[in-house]
């Protein structure tokens, strides 16, 4: 019941004019965000960053989580009118998407998608709602060692749940915290990994890096392409809406699976991509006929769009409950959060309850708000795309320079986000994941200090990792996800040994 | 104009060679790592001296990028970017450097007006008028927007100063 009345005052306190407005604000902007390429969700949020700096923090992470939900939205319209996806978690989406829009459904196949998204985040706002002050008040009794063994586990879920070859991720994830290392140490003052240069003195601010590895190097990909779009036409009416909404609950099921299972891959990081390839693949097993699936099945469009915002809104409970982002535009979200002078962690809950309260009534607003208003204006946001990309692409790129620069009023940031925009292009092409690398920049510092603090209690002991029970799950927790990849690859090949045929024709 | 049409020859620089290029770039920043970690005390003084974790994470990434190399040696080739489209990307690119460079000496809003212009006619099939009013706009809206708006300062240059900014 005490949840209920935090949340009734911070409907109070988002419901006031001025955050409304930012809401729309922020949904308006995060559907051109999410429909653009070169801008995504980590991109725009980190390039707004700055301009927030003054502002009340309340009021300007309302905004800048509504860029976030406007960017999730914004994605689906890519995939399915372009077969673009904007964003890597709604590529499960351009299945079903995309046939549907050639077969002149593209109105119900969006009403579908921007419905099943609302759902996928509801799912996961009841979520934050009831267990993050749960989390957070288990997690105030959290030492140094248990902060580390958390950052060990999230470190060690990405590395073991990550797709892509698991050297890339320890690389990416190790380049992260060297970065985050550069720069003043706060525990002894001293200069590190700076070799002389005093522009190196500040460090690396990860909203540079983050304007350079998502927005420059998208831009260089997408340039790449050779850019002819070709988008279907859609236009969506009260009729196809109600009549979609109409066939929704025959497809309960599914949208109940994929709420379930987005939630638990936001939980842990790493995981609104792999939600949303799980949601699909589950209702294609679940279905009747799976056959229809690929071909313009409503249920092929619904099934990922809901596991995708589930996670990606579960990604923001571990980031509000202990500090910890599950998403690399969750990780910008904390960075803004140390910004405006807030100490991300449990004690988020005790001293700032108005600020995390506002936020979590404002994901209920936002969402309601982002619904109405993309599927009042799909027509003008999928003309966007038909605007010429040699008057695009250097618009992006002037706001780019300029995000990059106000962060700290530095002209060395502009050309540090040149250099990030050529590793974007580099790694995303040899396949190196970003978000590991985003993650360790953010949170390096605090898991170091963590580490250091944890050592300096017990004198040098590591077994301080292993002193109670609390900590030893974490890490032996931690220690089986790192080993989860090769184990389960190791029992795919003995399946593979043994059942030979069936299973090569159901890889990808 | 973007030539639209897929090169007539697919050959490109090797994916292999950029692999193992990007691995031993990785191997040389952690080998910077580790001598500047170790030069500051790497190791234990009445509790972790301040190289202790960068240290541990160099070797790290050590480890992980010789794994890359091994793999990235063992792998099939394939073209990492066509010579077509990697000309796509330098003319996106080169200019993008330049305007970083300008900035510096122009102040942002003339550099991006130039950059605007620059990148519209040679990449985009605008008429004049188009060109030159993205050119001014851009930068106005900029000016409007940061300096009176939010009064972010941004980078200025000689035409700004005369103009009292």
């Amino acid at each position: 019941m005490d949840n209920l009345n935090q949340l009734l005052l911070g409907f109070q306190i988002a419901l006031t004019w001025h955050n409304v407005a930012f809401m729309i604000i922020g949904v308006l902007l995060g559907i051109v965000v999410g429909v653009l390429p070169g801008l995504g969700g980590p991109n725009g949020v980190a390039i707004l960053l700055p301009l927030t700096f003054g502002m009340d923090p309340t009021s300007a992470i309302i905004l800048l989580s509504s860029i976030y939900w406007g960017a999730l939205f914004g994605g689906a319209i890519t995939s399915i009118l372009f077969n673009i996806p904007g964003e890597a978690w709604s590529v499960a989406t351009t299945f079903d998407g995309y046939p549907m829009a050639q077969q002149g459904r593209a109105g119900e196949a969006l009403t579908a998608a921007f419905t099943a998204s609302f759902i996928g985040a509801l799912a996961g706002v009841v979520l934050i709602t009831f267990v993050a002050p749960l989390v957070a008040r288990f997690a105030l009794r959290f030492g140094p060692a248990e902060f580390f063994g958390v950052f060990f586990l999230t470190f060690c879920s990405f590395i073991g749940m990550g797709k892509e070859n698991k050297a890339k991720i320890v690389a990416s994830l190790a380049l992260g915290f060297l970065l985050a290392a550069v720069g003043l140490d706060t525990i002894s003052g001293d200069l590190r990994l700076t070799f002389g240069a005093s522009e190196l003195m500040k460090g690396f601010d990860f909203l540079v890096v983050v304007i350079g590895l998502f927005g420059v190097s998208e831009i260089l990909l997408t340039i790449e392409e050779g850019l002819h779009f070709k988008g279907k036409r859609a236009a969506i009416d009260l009729a196809v809406v109600l009549r979609t909404w109409a066939a929704l609950p025959r497809h309960w099921a599914t949208l109940v699976r994929s709420s379930v299972v987005g939630m638990w891959m936001g939980v842990t990081p790493g995981g609104a991509i792999a939600a949303s390839f799980m949601g699909y693949g589950l209702a294609k097993r679940f279905a009747r006929d799976p056959e229809r699936f690929g071909k313009g099945e409503v249920a092929g469009v619904l099934a990922p769009e809901t596991a995708a915002h589930a996670a990606g809104t579960s990604a923001l409970l571990p980031m509000l409950a202990l500090g910890i982002p599950g998403s690399a535009t969750a990780a910008v979200l904390l960075g803004g959060l140390m910004i405006w002078g807030l100490q991300p962690g449990p004690l988020l809950f005790v001293e700032q309850k108005e600020f995390v309260w506002g936020l979590i009534a404002s994901m209920y607003l936002g969402n309601v708000a982002g619904l109405l208003i993309v599927l009042a204006t799909v027509p003008v946001f999928a003309a966007i795309m038909r605007i010429p990309f040699a008057l695009v692409a250097p618009l992006i790129l002037v706001v780019c320079a300029i995000g990059a620069y106000t962060v700290e009023s530095s002209r060395f940031d502009i050309w540090l986000m040149l250099v990030f925009g050529v590793v974007g292009y580099v790694f995303k092409k040899l396949d190196y994941p970003l978000a590991p690398l985003v993650l360790a920049l953010v949170l390096g510092d605090r898991a170091e200090d963590a580490f250091r603090q944890a050592l300096l209690g017990s004198g040098g002991d590591l077994s301080v990792f292993f002193s109670n029970g609390l900590v030893s799950t974490l890490m032996i927790l931690g220690l089986l996800l790192l080993v989860w990849g090769p184990l389960s690859e190791i029992g795919r090949r003995l399946v593979r040994r043994l059942l030979p045929g069936r299973v090569a024709s159901a890889s990808p | 104009m973007i030539d639209a049409s897929p090169p007539a020859d697919e050959r490109g620089v090797s994916r292999r060679l950029v692999e193992c290029l990007v691995s031993l770039l990785l191997l040389g920043v952690a080998a910077l790592t580790l001598w500047d970690s170790y030069g500051r005390g790497a190791g234990w003084d009445g509790g972790p001296e301040n190289g202790f974790f960068p240290a541990r994470v160099g070797w790290i990434l050590a480890a992980a990028a010789l794994a890359t190399l091994v793999s990235a040696l063992r792998r099939e080739e394939s073209v990492f970017v066509t010579y077509g489209q990697l000309r796509l990307v330098a003319r996106v690119f080169v200019p993008l450097a330049l305007y970083v460079l300008a900035i510096a000496y122009l102040g942002i809003y003339l550099a991006s007006a130039a950059f605007m212009a620059g990148f519209m006619l040679t990449l985009g099939d605008f008429r004049w008028w188009q060109t030159a009013l993205a050119a001014l706009l851009v930068p106005l809206v900029v000016f409007w927007v940061f300096e009176l708006q939010f009064r972010v300062p941004l980078p200025k240059g000689p035409l700004e100063a005369a103009l009292g900014y």
